[in-house]
């Protein structure tokens, strides 16, 4: 009876994990496109106007960091669900 | 050009020795650990031992009840058990005053944080010299957060008068961050406990400079949003919510931005553990310095971001009530 709960558990754990993999893949797609769109708005405006490149260079990182924000509480959910052990199933 | 591209191969190569190194060293201390990890937990394997020779990157960056100083033996580290000051109860909860990591590195970036604050840049307030050394860093980072974060935010006047605690987040959370990246010590700020704190810190701050503004009726009215009574059933749990997701949302970005930083790079030296071989460490060592260096960027940016974001929540507190009348469905 213990090992049939002790198996149970095992195929949660291997969903979890699976399910962490696959989130983290998308997280860092999503990441990275909407970064990159900050980072072409960037580059456009500072090509237009050379002289505001200090201010677009400071928004641009301020913005990443911002959306990098939303990108890590999908980590932390990723991390939750990989340490997850028969433990503490 | 010549001088360039030797100054290159030579500076490559020396990354390349310590790192073999290390690596080596690393690989001699995990066969010590592989042991007694073995004799000592049966079960519990699968929770992120890699390779099972002693680097858990999940362990690594939770709080723990002991800390590491450096100490010429084998480990090149001591371990040293941290004392509890002891439980209490408040309500049904235990409380458990523990000394752990966590406590012991906030202690060391207050202790910094004097240090370099109140004891080199301060002076500089109340003297008729210009600033020496450090304080002209920390003049040029006051002067900033001062000009573009707080008075653009605030106004005039609350910017003036909020200015003393957003210099400390920023300085504080600043220091806690970087010193993450120093050998033996941890990141306090990697602790969702310590950035619940700060944030429950500018929770209050940002309620309590609206409330002072606008009084406590004000305040009440701004959380109806200025609709239809008939509409306050759906308006009010929602800015009742808004009211805390901003500091929810403050807390997990400065704790998942410290925290991941230091998964991926514990994650890339356990590359070296699970291949078990000190050539991986020519991969493995320049990847993590350039994230070392990245952590350092997200360091700065993190303490600079979260100072901006509570000033700008508190100047949403303090202007809203201004821009009642004809803007007021925003």
């Amino acid at each position: 009876m213990d090992q049939q709960v002790v198996e149970v558990a095992k195929q949660g754990i291997a969903m979890a994990h699976l399910a962490a993999g696959l989130g983290a893949g998308f997280i860092t797609f999503s990441a990275g496109l909407g970064i990159g769109r900050i980072a072409q708005a960037a580059m456009e405006g500072t090509a237009r106007q050379p002289e505001a490149s200090a201010e677009i260079r400071t928004s641009m990182l301020i913005s990443a960091a911002l959306i990098e924000g939303i990108a890590l509480f999908g980590e932390v959910i990723c991390v939750l669900l990989a340490i997850k052990t028969v433990a503490n199933y | 050009m010549i001088r360039r591209l030797a100054w290159l191969v030579v500076s490559f190569g020396l990354i390349l020795l310590v790192a073999w190194a290390s690596a080596t060293i690393a690989s001699a201390v995990g066969e010590d650990h592989a042991a007694a990890d073995v004799a000592g937990q049966p079960a519990a394997a699968e929770g992120g031992e890699h390779g099972g020779q002693g680097l858990d990157p999940v362990e690594h960056v939770l709080n723990s009840r002991t800390i590491q100083i450096p100490w010429p033996n084998g480990h090149l580290a001591k371990t040293i058990v941290l004392p509890s000051l002891g439980t209490f109860q408040v309500g049904g909860l235990t409380i458990e005053m523990a000394i752990t990591k966590a406590v012991v590195m906030l202690w060391v970036a207050s202790a910094l944080l004097i240090v370099v604050v109140v004891i080199l840049a301060a002076p500089t307030v109340h003297s008729d010299r210009p600033p020496h050394g450090v304080a002209n860093l920390i003049e040029m980072v006051t002067v900033f957060i001062r000009d573009e974060v707080s008075i653009p935010a605030l106004g005039r006047h609350y910017g003036r008068r909020l200015l003393p605690y957003l210099l400390s987040v920023f300085f504080f959370v600043l220091f806690c961050n970087l010193l993450g990246l120093v050998p033996y010590a941890a990141t306090p700020t990697g602790n969702i406990s310590v950035t619940a704190s700060l944030a429950t810190l500018s929770f209050l701050m940002i309620q309590g400079v609206a409330i002072k503004e606008a009084g406590f009726t004000g305040w009440l009215r701004h959380l109806t949003g200025g609709v239809h009574w008939l509409l306050w059933p759906i308006m009010v749990p929602v800015e009742f919510l808004g009211m805390f997701t901003k500091p929810f949302a403050l807390t997990i970005r400065l704790f998942a931005n410290m925290t991941a930083g230091h998964i991926v790079i514990l994650a890339l030296l356990g590359l070296i553990f699970i291949f078990r071989n000190p050539a991986v460490a020519a991969l493995s060592v320049p990847f993590s310095l350039f994230i070392m260096l990245l952590e350092i960027l997200v360091a700065f940016i993190q303490a600079y971001v979260f100072t901006m974001l509570t000033a700008v929540f508190t100047g949403l507190g303090v202007h809203s009530h201004h821009a009642e009348g004809p803007a007021a469905a925003h």
